[in-house]
């Protein structure tokens, strides 16, 4: 026994760090394609902690809903994406603030 | 003391990584930042016997989710530097720091919560909701984590929730197509034509274009 050990709270502790910057990153940037990676960061945060869990508790439903969430976050980057490409055709300079011209 | 630096360096990935990503001027920086976070959390993920899903996290997030957002990147031709410093919502930005640092000291007490309920001091409300929390030193309880067992646990409790994601896959494929996709008006000539890039679809003569 080395003393130093990786344990569960090392994984919580780093999973909530990348959730937070991404969180901080997804309200501090404007660009809505990088607001996108933010909110997969978060994500991988989540699911890090998920896994975590399921490494602690003995748990396979754990790696299930990591299959969930990664399918639901291939969707939302899809339609997420589709907007981006949409919007900024329009306008090219666009910026997450321009949108709000769409409340008309 | 392998796991400690197999943690350190795919943390230390993982972190500067993200942090890259929030902060590179060029889109395309923060794409490959992004693969970087992703590999590092991949490789924990192998730290943790999730091999599984470590290779579904490199081959659907690394091989197609920052594909995808390179493509668009390409196809936008918005890969120029970004203004990093917009003053335009202050309120905003005051949220952000709330968040950040506000986060940062829940971590810190959440962590150390953490750590007091998995040493066995307040056990009693994990065990109410029917955990059985293991002695704190014990090695991670050897359970099936390969494809047969994540496969009996998605195709037995959670087949509903399986059959939803096929349709929420299909109406986001069939919504993406409808966005995507340039309209074309009732000649069948494509609409924007003449306005190159920058001309709207008919149907958006939005009201960006109008404060423009």
């Amino acid at each position: 026994m080395s003393g130093l050990e990786v344990t569960t709270g090392w994984y919580l502790t780093l999973g909530a760090m990348l959730f937070l910057i991404g969180g901080t990153g997804l309200l501090v940037r404007r660009n809505p394609l990088i607001m996108l990676m933010c909110v997969e960061l978060m994500l991988n945060g989540v699911n890090l902690s998920f896994i975590a869990f399921a490494d602690r508790f003995g748990d396979v439903h754990g790696h299930t809903v990591v299959l969930f969430v990664l399918v639901v976050a291939a969707a939302e980057v899809v339609v997420g994406l589709g907007l981006v490409v949409a919007v900024l055709r329009a306008s090219p300079r666009a910026t997450a603030d321009d949108l709000s011209a769409l409340k008309g | 003391m392998v796991e400690v630096v197999v943690f350190a360096v795919a943390g230390a990935a993982c972190l500067v990584g993200a942090v890259g990503v929030v902060l590179s001027r060029n889109p395309v920086h923060a794409a490959l930042m992004l693969v970087m976070t992703l590999f590092g959390i991949a490789v924990l993920f192998v730290a943790l016997q999730a091999h599984f899903i470590a290779a579904v996290q490199v081959i659907v997030y690394a091989g197609a989710i920052v594909v995808l957002f390179l493509f668009v990147i390409m196809l936008l031709g918005v890969d120029r530097a970004a203004e990093l410093s917009l003053g335009a919502l202050p309120a905003q930005r005051w949220t952000a720091a709330a968040f950040g640092f506000g986060g940062a000291a829940v971590l810190v007490w959440l962590v150390a919560a953490v750590d007091r309920i998995f040493k066995g001091a307040h056990s009693y409300e994990l065990e109410r909701a029917g955990i059985v929390v293991t002695e704190a030193d014990a090695p991670a309880t050897s359970y099936a984590t390969d494809v047969s067992a994540i496969a009996r646990s998605l195709f037995s409790d959670y087949v509903y929730a399986f059959e939803l994601t096929s349709l929420l896959l299909i109406v986001a494929v069939i919504g993406t197509v409808i966005l995507a996709r340039r309209s074309y008006g009732a000649d069948g000539r494509r609409a924007g034509q003449h306005g190159g890039e920058s001309a709207p679809a008919e149907s958006g003569a939005t009201p960006q274009e109008a404060r423009q």
